[in-house]
This record gives C-alpha cells, structure tokens and sequence, in this order.
C-alpha cells in the first residue's frame, strides 16, 4: 500500500513499495501517458513532477515517491486549458511519432520553471530526453515560444 | 491501374509484405456494390476510402499505418483533394486486415516501408476520392432534377451554378452511396491542387500533447493479463529447461509458459510482476551452433570476401580490372559498417485474445497484413476466424515492424495457452535490443584508377555482406542475387547510381550470418552512400580536384542528382570561405525515388569532440504533398543516421547481441542536433519517397567534412570506436 497525490488527487494505491513509480502510476493509477522508453533513467520517456522537479520515475521506487505530489502529463493542463509547453507543442507541431514526448514536455515544463527565458545552452544541458523520430530541431523552436507565452 | 485482383491466401499476405524494397507492385480493384455500405456507425460508404456522416464529417480510410512519418495526414490530403473536401471536417480510420480479407483486398497493400505509403497508393487513393466526388454531386443533381454538368463540388458543399442552390455532402450521402459509380475518372491536374502540396497540420498532434493517445503499450481490455518474455539471446538457441516452481508463488503471477521453442513468458495481472518473475525465473538454454560466433569472426568472414572471385554483379560496363591497372593513379580503401537496432521508442508489443472460435490481435503495425498472416500461422485459425486491430498511431516502427511480427507469434501463442483471456505482451528494452532484426553488416572496398588528367576511368565497388532478402524473403532472390544490396548503386529506377563511368562494377560476395537481419529506416542506402560518397572526396583528393567539380564531371546524364547537389553546395556556400574552424561535406544519392543530397560544416575542437554545425539538405521527391511534414522527416531522418555513424553499433559475443539498452546503445539528444536546413524541390512527374531517402547523404557530407577538418579518413564505424565524440 502506497499513498501518494497524483495530478492532485490523493490515492491509496495497492502496489509493493520497491515497485517503480513508472508502472505504479500506469498500472495502478491507469495513468498511461507517461512511458516505458529504456527502465534505466536514460531516455526520459517516463518522465514526471515529483514536488514539481522533474524525476524518471521508472528508476524511482514508490517508497521514496509516498506522500509526494506527483504530476503527470495527464494532470499539467489546467482542465481543457493547455499548459504553454503543450500549446507550444500543436503550434510547433513537434510530435512525430509521440511516444517520448509526455516525458519531453514534462522535462521543459520543469526547465521552464527554473529557467523562464532559458538560452539554448541552457536547453542543451536540461534536455537530455532521447527521442528517436528525431524532433529536436522543433523541440527547440518550442521551447523558445512557450518561453514567449 | 485495374490489373487484376490478387487472390487472398497466405500466399499472397507474404507477397504483399515482400514488397519492401524489391519493387513489386499489386494490382487492386475497387470494386462499387449496389448495395450501400456503412461503416460502424451506420453512416454510408460512398467508396471505399470515404465515409461522410450526417453531420459532415469525412472519414477517410487509410490502408498504411502511421508510425510519426506522417502518412495518414499525407494521404488523407489525397483522398480530400480529389474529393473537394472541407479540410477541417476531414478525419481518418483504419480498415482492420480481416475486413481487407472480406472485402477482396479493396484498400491493397497496408504495408508501410520502404518510403511507399503515399508514391505507391497516390493514385488509387486519389481515385477513391475523386470517384466518390462525382458521386456525391450526382446525388445532388438528382435531387433538384438537373444535370450534373451543371453543378460543382467545393468544400464539401455542392453548388448548382444556374440557381444558386448549396447543399452538402453530409445531406446527400446516403442517396450518393447507392448510386453506381462512374466507369471513367478524371483526376486533377496538380496545378488545380488546393490540399496537396500545402503544409497542412497533421491530424494526429493533440493527443499526443496531453497523453490521450493510446499506444499499443497502453492498451487495457476487460479482464487482461500482461506478460513478460524472454527469448533466447543466442539468435537459433532454444530453451533447454526453466524452473517455474520458485516464481509461482509470486504477487499476481498467474502462469509461467514456455513459447514456441525457444522463449519463456511470465503472465502476472501487471507488466511490472511479470517481468519481475520473469527475472527470477532461471532458464537454461540450448544455444545451439552460434555460440561461438562473434563480431570478429564475422568481420574476418566479410573480409573474405572482399576479394572472393565469386560475387553476385550488379552492374559491368566495360573493362574495370584493365582500366584500374593501366591508370596514372590507383586509389583503394575498404570501409565497414557494423549491426544496427532499430531501438523505437515504444519496445515490441502485441495483445492477443485467444478462444476456439477467435483469435484477435491488437498491435502497432507497420503492416496489418503481415500482422494477419502472423495471426492466422500462430493460431491456427482459418482467417474468417482472426482479426488484427492496428493500433492508430506507432511509437516508432523504422522497419522492425514490417516484415517482422515475432512478437505477434509469441502474443497468440501465450494466449492459446490462457485461453479466453486476453493477454498484453510487452518487450522490456533488453528484449527490443537483443531480439532485433538488425541491419545488415556489410564491407566494401573501393577501387578506382584516375587517369593523368585526374578523371575518373575505372571504378571497382565490391560489398561484402549480409543479404536481406535471403534471410527474409529468399522468394525475391534473383538467380542468387540480392538486388535490395545494390540501392543507390542501380543502373536505372528508384535508386539509380548518379555517376557515368567508362569502366565500372559493382558487385556483392554475400555473406550471411546467424544474426537476423532487417529492414532499418534507409536500409541498404545508408551504407552505399557511405562507400560511394566518401570514395568519391577520396578520389577528388588523390586527383586534387575540388570534391563538387570532380563529381560533376560524372554527372552529365544525371541532370536531377546534379539539381539537388547544386542546390545544397550553393545554399551552403560551397566555394566561398567557410567561418573559421568550420569544414563543409557533401553528399549525394537517389533512393526510394528520390534524389537527395546535403552539404554539412562541421567542426572539430581538442582533436575529439566533433561538432555538426549545420546541414543543407535537398530533396526533389517529384510530388511533395506536405511541405511541413517532409522538412520534419529531413531533420528526423538525420537524428537517425547521424546517431547511427557516430555512436551505435550492435556486437556480437558468444553468439549473442552485447547491447542491451541505451546505456551501450546510445542516441542523439538535442545538444548534438545540427541546425537543418531543408531545400524542397519537387521537380513534378513522379512520386519519390519521403521517409527514408534523406537518412543516407547525412553521415558521408558529414564524415567528408569530418575528414577535411581533421585531415583523417575514417572507414569503420560508428566514430566513438576512433575516440571521436559527438558534441
């Protein structure tokens, strides 16, 4: 038994504390925006807001996540509002085939929040998300605006 | 185009999957009942490819599957086109195989490689629409009783000139869907174009922004279980013996099976228990007659062949051995390029459902029909008792999900033995790393001889290698030979050579190997324009020559590669000086139909860190329907290629793939992406693919630069093995 605030609301989830906050949030809380990309902390795909810092949460036993506040791509929007990363993201049209990009967005959420006007030596050292479709150049230009917005 | 209606057996689904890369084209009729057709919900099928419901909306049916490359936008804006569709009503679905089976094949291939969605369907897709066009606006002049001649289609809104009158194409539909359609169509002339050839947004771009788009890993259905796998490493291997007993008593471990004969599967009621178990689960295994094999002992097998007399050739014009050995100068280097995985951001994954009567599959597809075959073998079942759901959008397929569906085998094959259960089988990434089907590994040596001019007379290309179609589908051979070898080195089509040379062969000493190969993103081009486009700097050098006037003296018959390599080396400023520390390299190529080429600058600090500043790339794939969408896979295609040469490589010990995740098998994050520049120039008349051509001009402009900065021509790859990193 695990309680944790995920996107807000508080759960009771019944899971093994060792387990990774990645399968708990997927397989328990029926998350399933946030992704499976590698299960060592180097792609980036899973990644989420622990106490608003960005964190690969497929590394990252439920133990050291309880009574957190988690968010996930599903919970960064303010209801049918996109968050200004997200918007950026349609404007930009950088999705191609999708997969890593909830972790990505979730990476620049966080960048953004401590660097608001970031340079892109400043994207180069915070993004480290592997995306294999290749969208960097239009995850730049992304960036760049939502930090406009 | 009706040629004929290929029989639907399992015969045909391995044909129809054959296609990759070897250029054979199905026939397909449209065949129009008397009798309407409606899709799920209830709303008419006018052809085919296009369902209009009341309220407007026009579906359009799309047979290829999206994997990001944007095919199901390309190809709705075919079908819109034709159909004088508003655009902003348009949306999309996938007829399942089954249906496709039922129905006589009537959406053809749903095979998506080889840079084919759009240049091999644009016609019969295009027809789909224009056919249900004048159809709709028959139906509207039938309803105010006047002659269709008179009325006109635009916007989804069909207009009857004389009077004025408006209707739309929601509100005669049903009357349209059963009228027969028209014997003869006509379709637009591109300059009428008003869909195709603008940047249009993709359809499928919200849902990826807010994690609303289920991908097959996401998938949930009633009472699922999930299972963990575990195939043998050692590529033949078979499992030997496992003991279940100790994980049994595990949480949620519901079943521990053995698959097929040469993996082992855990199925828990979630992913993370399964694999768990999965990992405490000791199995042995019989790694049969490749547990010694190694990356070495394969390269000395290539090596070998080098300079074997037996080679399949491609192409011999003149007499290459006499005017390399009476030539002033005699240049030769051997290059080699190791194993690739496809590594897809999504790992393999398939969710099977399994009774007597049924057995359904859900999974991400780059080929519904080859998914289907997969179904019908594994299960057992005729095909009237099997169906395939492709999942809407791929987390990335670049090939692994095509010709390949033993991920599929192994779902259908837990499920049998769960039965009435359905049962979602996930990859972990050291399963994707080790059970790939990889690029092939291939070796070449060069040869040329310059004459006291500096003109190139004789050219002598000898790959030596692991062969695709042999491994995968041997049917395809010809006489032996392995044409997919040769793309971009062909005397003529889709991957014609760009070079005129007196005295030239091209041959291959296939050797295969017990790693299975694949269809990676570019497949046989990213190492043919490796060999030939770093050769060709290498011989401008011996003839002292500047590297763009040397190959333009070659390419006088070649007036569309010359295009593409003119436009690169004037944007990039090929000639004038470059900013300080900043080398330029050139490339070019046609593939997939195609001609591509790209000039890159690169720099290089403290002799090791290698910087790729900016890469001018042109393409001219005839039509280019969506200008947006092919500037992203330029630049995606790079990524790609470029992490590729400078960093990945799959190796081979004791018979079995090192690699087991990105920790050994890196790629490119966004410090390392050059600043791309993309020059589209449809020249018109033909239809080139998008996807994979430009993947192949990236690595030689880059690694011709690299060798101008550093004065070294590297041959092996990826780079990391020379000290170079990627900065």
């Amino acid at each position: 038994m695990a309680r944790m605030t995920i996107n807000g609301k508080s759960l009771e989830l019944k899971v093994d504390p060792s387990t990774p906050l990645l399968w708990a949030i997927r397989e328990q809380a029926g998350l399933t925006g946030t992704k499976y990309g590698c299960g060592v902390a180097m792609c980036g795909a899973c990644t989420v807001h622990l106490d608003g810092k960005a964190v690969r949460s497929c590394v990252l036993p439920v133990s050291s996540a309880e009574g957190k506040q988690i968010t996930t791509i599903e919970g960064l929007a303010s209801g049918s509002t996109l968050h200004k990363v997200q918007k950026a993201w349609v404007d930009f049209e950088v999705p191609q085939c999708g997969y890593c990009q909830s972790g990505m967005i979730m990476a620049v959420a966080a960048l953004l929040k401590d660097k608001p006007k970031p340079t892109d030596a400043d994207i180069d050292a915070g993004i480290t998300n592997i995306c294999r479709c290749g969208t960097y150049q239009q995850v730049r230009e992304a960036i760049h605006a939502a930090a406009k917005a | 185009m009706i040629i004929k209606t290929p029989k639907i057996d399992r015969r045909a689904f391995v044909i129809g999957t054959a296609a990759v890369g070897a250029g054979l084209t199905l026939g397909l009729k449209i065949p129009f009942g008397a009798s309407v057709v409606r899709a799920q919900d209830g709303s008419p099928e006018i052809t085919a490819w296009v369902v209009i419901r009341p309220d407007d909306t026009v579906v359009v049916r799309v047979a290829r599957s999206e994997m990001g490359q944007g095919t199901l936008t390309g190809l709705a804006q075919m079908v819109a086109e034709e159909l004088e569709a508003d655009w902003t009503k348009v949306t999309t679905e996938y007829p399942t195989p089954g249906q496709s089976v039922a129905r006589k094949r009537v959406w053809g291939n749903f095979s998506t490689g080889g840079s084919r969605g759009i240049r091999e369907s644009n016609e019969y897709v295009r027809k789909g629409g224009a056919t249900a066009r004048m159809m709709l606006v028959q139906a509207a002049a039938n309803a105010w009783s006047v002659p269709a001649a008179e009325c006109s289609a635009a916007n989804s809104v069909v207009t009857h000139k004389p009077s004025g009158r408006t209707t739309t194409y929601g509100k005669v539909a049903e009357a349209a869907a059963k009228l027969t359609p028209p014997a003869e169509v006509t379709l637009k002339d591109p300059k009428e174009w008003k869909i195709i050839g603008k940047p249009v947004k993709r359809l499928d771009t919200m849902t990826k922004v807010t994690g609303a788009q289920v991908y097959g890993f996401d998938l949930k259905l009633p009472g699922m279980l999930n299972a963990a796998i575990k195939e043998c490493p050692v590529f033949g291997g078979k499992v030997k013996s496992f003991e279940a007993d100790k994980v049994k008593g595990m949480p949620g471990v519901k079943h521990v099976v053995q698959v097929g004969d040469s993996a082992v599967a855990v199925v828990a009621e979630t992913w993370w228990e399964a694999k768990k178990a999965l990992d405490a689960v000791a199995i042995t295994w019989d790694e049969g007659p490749n547990a010694s094999v190694s990356s070495d002992t394969i390269a000395a097998t290539l090596k070998a062949g080098l300079d074997a007399d037996q080679a399949f050739v491609r192409t011999q014009i003149g007499d290459v051995k006499g005017a390399i050995a009476g030539a002033a100068k005699k240049v030769e280097a051997v290059y080699a390029y190791p194993f690739l995985n496809h590594a897809p951001m999504e790992p393999m994954n398939a969710t099977a459902k399994y009774t007597a009567d049924k057995c359904e599959v859900w999974v991400p597809t780059q080929n519904g029909e080859a998914a289907f075959a997969a179904t019908l073998a594994a299960s057992g079942l005729p095909a009237d008792k099997c169906e395939v759901y492709k999942i809407m959008v791929i987390g990335g397929g670049f090939g692994r999900r095509g010709a390949f569906h033993d991920y599929v085998t192994q779902a259908v094959r837990i499920a049998k033995q769960v039965p009435g259960t359905p049962v979602k089988l996930l990859w972990s990434r050291e399963e994707d790393m080790q059970q790939g089907r990889y690029h092939p590994v291939m070796q070449a040596k060069m040869s040329g001889g310059l004459d006291a001019g500096g003109n190139l007379v004789g050219l002598h290309m000898r790959l030596s290698g692991q062969s695709i179609l042999a491994a995968v589908f041997p049917q395809n051979l010809q006489d032996g030979r392995d044409n997919a070898t040769f793309q971009g080195l062909d005397p003529s089509g889709d991957f014609t050579l760009g070079y005129t040379v007196p005295n030239l062969l091209i041959d291959h000493a296939m050797r295969n190997t017990h790693v299975p190969p694949g269809f990676w993103r570019g497949v046989n081009i990213n190492q043919n324009a490796i060999f030939l486009e770093c050769f060709m700097d290498e011989l401008a050098l011996a003839a002292g020559q500047d590297a763009l006037e040397f190959r333009r003296k070659l390419m006088s018959k070649h007036p569309k590669h010359l295009a593409v390599l003119n436009a690169v080396a004037d944007r990039a400023g090929w000639g004038k000086p470059a900013p300080q520390g900043v080398h330029r390299g050139l490339a070019h190529m046609m593939a997939f139909g195609s001609y591509v080429a790209a000039c890159a600058e690169v720099s290089v600090t403290g002799g090791d860190k290698v910087k790729v500043r900016r890469i001018v790339c042109a393409t001219d794939p005839g039509h280019a329907v969506n200008p947006a969408q092919i500037e992203r896979q330029i630049a995606g295609s790079f990524v790609y290629g470029l992490s590729a040469v400078f960093m990945e490589e799959c190796t081979v010990k004791n018979g079995a793939i090192e690699q087991t995740n990105f920790t050994t098998y890196d790629s490119m994050k966004i410090a390392q992406m050059p600043k791309v520049e993309s020059i589209i120039m449809p020249s018109g008349g033909f239809w080139g693919g998008v996807g994979e051509p430009t993947i192949c001009v990236a690595a030689p402009a880059v690694l011709n630069a690299l060798a101008r900065a550093t004065g070294k021509r590297i041959r092996t790859f990826p780079l990391k093995n020379h000290g170079l990193q990627m900065v």
